[in-house]
């Protein structure tokens, strides 16, 4: 497996090398949460739940395989799982989408405008929009990561580029499935 | 074994890179280059102090198996 800041790693030969790369990873697993969850707090608690639970199941882990694409996994699940247990992530997608106000300038993209879509996406779709743009994952890796075929991995991202192109251009339909 | 497909934001159709060049780059779509930059302002962030305990956590708890 491959993707930027994702080298071929050696397997941990103890547990101190799976703490070192947990610990490198952190920073990219912060990134990844901050655009998952567009909320700091929130996506650092992520993270943290995260980290714990990998280091929990590090035996679970295979050495030579990607220690990124793995706890990248972790968080990921973890996220969802939050999501259900607090059973809102349809209402918030439907909701959000009905209540989209588009960008006022046209023609120039603000940062806190791809925020703001991006929160609007559903989350599977955005999940899998951010591990193939900002991850740099492949869409295999990143189907692996959700755990989905990779046609649904396709699907996923090309619905999630529409739905924000189009909340960006101010073109979003009332109502979204 | 997984292989490197296309990506969002260069039409789908470019084999991917590890890094993309600066004329790929060029290319995406003003909202990919707004991810990256959520993405990248947060990478260049240091770990905030809320994740003391985590790594107080994994050092005690790698020295006691280590």
């Amino acid at each position: 497996m491959a993707g930027r800041g994702n080298t071929v790693h050696n397997p941990p030969s103890s547990f101190d090398g799976f703490q070192q790369e947990l610990v490198t990873l952190l920073p990219q697993l912060r990134a990844f949460a901050r655009s998952l969850c567009g909320n700091r707090e929130q996506a650092d608690d992520l993270v943290q739940e995260a980290a714990v639970r990998a280091w929990s199941a590090r035996s679970s882990f295979t050495p030579g395989t990607s220690m990124r694409a793995w706890t990248f996994t972790i968080l990921r699940n973890t996220y969802f799982s939050d999501l259900r247990r607090q059973k809102r992530q349809d209402s918030l997608a439907s909701e959000d989408v009905r209540d989209w106000v588009p960008p006022e300038q046209e023609g120039h993209i603000h940062i806190a405008d791809v925020e703001r879509a991006l929160a609007r996406l559903n989350a599977d779709r955005r999940a899998a929009l951010l591990l193939v743009t900002t991850g740099d994952f492949s869409y295999a890796e990143a189907a692996e990561i959700c755990g989905c075929p990779i046609g649904t991995l396709r699907s996923r991202v090309s619905r999630a580029r529409r739905d924000l192109e189009m909340m960006l251009d101010g073109t979003m339909p009332a109502e979204q499935k | 074994m997984l292989s490197q497909a296309d990506r969002p934001g260069d039409g789908g159709k470019k084999p991917a890179a590890h890094a993309p060049s600066a004329g790929r780059r060029d290319r995406q779509p003003g909202w990919v280059q707004g991810l990256r930059q959520i993405y990248n302002s947060v990478l260049e962030e240091p770990l905030p102090p809320s994740f003391d305990s985590l790594l107080k956590k994994l050092d005690e708890e790698n020295g006691g198996q280590g």
